[in-house]
């Protein structure tokens, strides 16, 4: 392909059109470009304007939304961990969502795995029940979902809101990694078993070793959409101390009309975005080449 | 719980399949079904599932939560929820917002993911852009940042006085802006909201638009090229129909999240906009549940909300099929 269009370019035949829209080609190519780092900055501009706002005091954002900052005020970040319990909110979010995550990908593995790999009546049926979840809007079950975590004693407890994730994101988890373990070869899981191996030992051993890639951004994409979730903390982990990173922006964000820290509103935000930073940067082509998976069904 | 489990398995044992060491049934192997889907299983039953459909029959009493019984009380709380202006204005929002979002956000994504792919010169080999990997880089971010920060983060830079919007509008000479209140009006404050949220999302669909150009063999391309179709023309006649189920994909998407939006409000405007130009289903829900405790009025307006949801989805799967597309993937 490369070579032939490469040849035909070279030689005579080249298309006269082609030639004289040479000038057309640079000026699109220019438009094109400009249209893209156009949108860049609308992209970039925001987030740098607000990293800069972080290190001004609040008179200084008072003043001009240009002014750079007179000084790195990280006093700002002192508060915002501390006054504004960002920092407990932070501890918070880490800890539900570390060992939510951990849960929904191992309950989610296995509950895949048995799908995937055996069948037995109601098999279909249990896979379609979970594709149900991922269907219906959080909303219809919010309500419930308070009284049932209420009579089961895990309110506003920070087990209860892990439990909580690890049940909403676990349809999402056992879809995907489902479409995995249905291409894993089987000659290998049967050789495990002629090795003696029990379905427990197979499955530890021998699967899930192999699923890792799928595992990997099935986890990745679990992260975010944990991290980033709003709606199930702000329902059912009404205790101010049990809040997580995004009920605790919210909740700032709507005492810092009155109390006017926002400088330290500014620190927050750059404080909770960091974490996501990071592991968009460490894994952005992963995460960019299982979009397309991911989406098609 | 576990009966769903051990129940099917003397079934399965008579039916085997070719693959699996036919009829074994040790300890081994029930003990590992039952753990393995058993538990799982049993999670989402009860966090989940039960919790969907009491929601239901919830909608169909007078529930007030803390009130050890409960009136069945028929459709009353639909004919109240369809008779309250308030939710039918939040409804009518959403269904705005449903419409506008998509178009908005499918169209730009699509346009500069065809930059980015199709962008490159006309000649010899459909080639993508220079630096076309840092711009994708770039847009996808804002798809990982939590919703409410992105929303908190806007909503400063919309502020009437020390916004960046309304100092870069004013450096610019338009003075008119120096405290113009974009969420704070009635007449913008709609679009403003749009635009964040777009914002947020171009750039996941862009990356999603532009694997799915890339599958498209460059021989298709080539042709158009040689049969003299330009860069739009090959765009809307070639590319978008060749991916229209992801495109289709991005609709229902973009149309679920149009129709929950809760986050976003949350953060750009709690209480509904001025004069509740803002206000979305999911927040009239939300306070009707947690705010008045009248939580069967609450579940009903959420069956609406999953009904109009289904319907969306429905209505784009349709639409699809009649324009041609495939179905049944």
């Amino acid at each position: 392909m490369t070579t032939l269009t490469r040849e035909r370019a070279g030689t005579d035949s080249t298309d006269e059109r082609q030639q004289q829209s040479s000038g057309g080609e640079k000026a699109f190519l220019s438009v094109t470009h400009a249209v893209l780092v156009f949108w860049s900055i609308i992209v970039i501009g925001p987030m740098l304007w607000t990293l800069m706002t972080s290190f001004k005091s609040t008179r200084e954002i008072f003043a001009s939304p240009f002014s750079l900052p007179d000084g790195l005020h990280l006093e700002n970040y002192a508060n915002a961990w501390t006054d504004a319990g960002i920092g407990k909110y932070f501890l918070n979010t880490v800890l539900v969502v570390g060992s939510a995550l951990v849960l929904v990908m191992v309950l989610g593995a296995m509950c895949a795995y048995v799908l995937a790999r055996f069948e037995f009546p109601g098999s279909k049926a249990v896979y379609y029940l979970m594709l149900a979840g991922l269907t219906f809007p959080v909303f219809l079950a919010i309500v419930p979902l308070f009284f049932t975590l209420r009579n089961l004693g895990l309110l506003n407890t920070l087990p209860g809101l892990s439990l909580t994730y690890v049940a909403f994101a676990l349809p999402f988890t056992v879809f995907f990694l489902f479409a995995f373990f249905k291409t894993l070869p089987y000659e290998i899981s049967e050789a495990a078993s002629l090795d003696g191996a029990g379905e427990w030992a197979t499955f530890f051993l021998v699967m899930l070793p192999m699923a890792r890639n799928g595992f990997a951004s099935v986890a990745i994409f679990n992260f975010l959409g944990l991290w980033n979730q709003f709606l199930i903390p702000v329902a059912i982990n009404t205790n101010v101390d049990n809040y997580v990173l995004s009920q605790g922006m919210a909740y700032f964000a709507s005492q810092a009309g009155y109390a006017v820290d926002f400088g330290a509103l500014f620190a927050a935000v750059v404080i909770t975005v960091t974490p996501v930073l990071i592991v968009y940067i460490i894994f952005q082509r992963q995460l960019q080449g299982s979009v397309s998976q991911g989406t098609m069904k | 719980m576990t009966a769903t489990v051990t129940q099917p398995l003397p079934g399965g044992d008579t039916v085997p399949t070719r693959r699996r060491r036919a009829g074994r049934w040790t300890f081994d192997r029930i003990s590992f079904l039952v753990v393995f889907l058993g538990v799982p299983l049993a999670i989402y039953l009860v966090l989940v599932v039960s919790p969907f459909v009491q929601a239901v029959y919830y909608s169909m009493t007078d529930w007030t939560g803390f009130s050890p019984t409960q009136n069945f009380v028929g459709l009353a709380n639909f004919e109240k929820v369809f008779t309250d202006d308030i939710f039918l204005k939040s409804m009518r929002n959403n269904i705005v917002l449903a419409i506008l979002l998509p178009i908005v956000t499918i169209t730009l994504s699509f346009a500069l993911a065809s930059l980015l792919t199709v962008g490159g010169t006309m000649k010899g080999q459909t080639r993508g852009l220079k630096g076309s990997g840092f711009y994708r880089t770039v847009s996808f971010f804002p798809y990982v940042i939590p919703a409410i920060v992105i929303a908190i983060m806007w909503q400063q830079i919309y502020d009437p006085s020390n916004g960046l919007l309304n100092g870069i509008l004013v450096a610019l000479g338009f003075d008119m802006f120096e405290s113009f209140p974009w969420l704070g009006d009635e007449r913008t404050a709609m679009a403003a909201t749009i635009f964040v949220i777009v914002w947020s999302m171009v750039g996941f669909y862009m990356v999603l638009f532009v694997a799915a150009i890339k599958d498209i063999p460059a021989e298709i391309f080539e042709a158009a090229r040689i049969d003299g179709a330009g860069r739009f023309r090959i765009a809307t006649t070639i590319t978008m129909p060749l991916i229209r189920d992801n495109v289709q994909t991005a609709w229902i998407y973009l149309g679920i999240l149009a129709l929950d939006a809760f986050v976003y409000m949350a953060g750009l405007n709690p209480g509904g906009g001025p004069n509740n130009s803002t206000l979305v289903m999911a927040q009239q829900l939300f306070t009707t549940a947690f705010t008045k405790g009248q939580f069967g009025l609450a579940c009903a307006m959420g069956v609406v909300l999953a009904a109009v949801t289904l319907l969306f989805a429905a209505l784009v799967f349709g639409v699809n099929r009649l324009l041609g597309g495939k179905d049944a993937r």
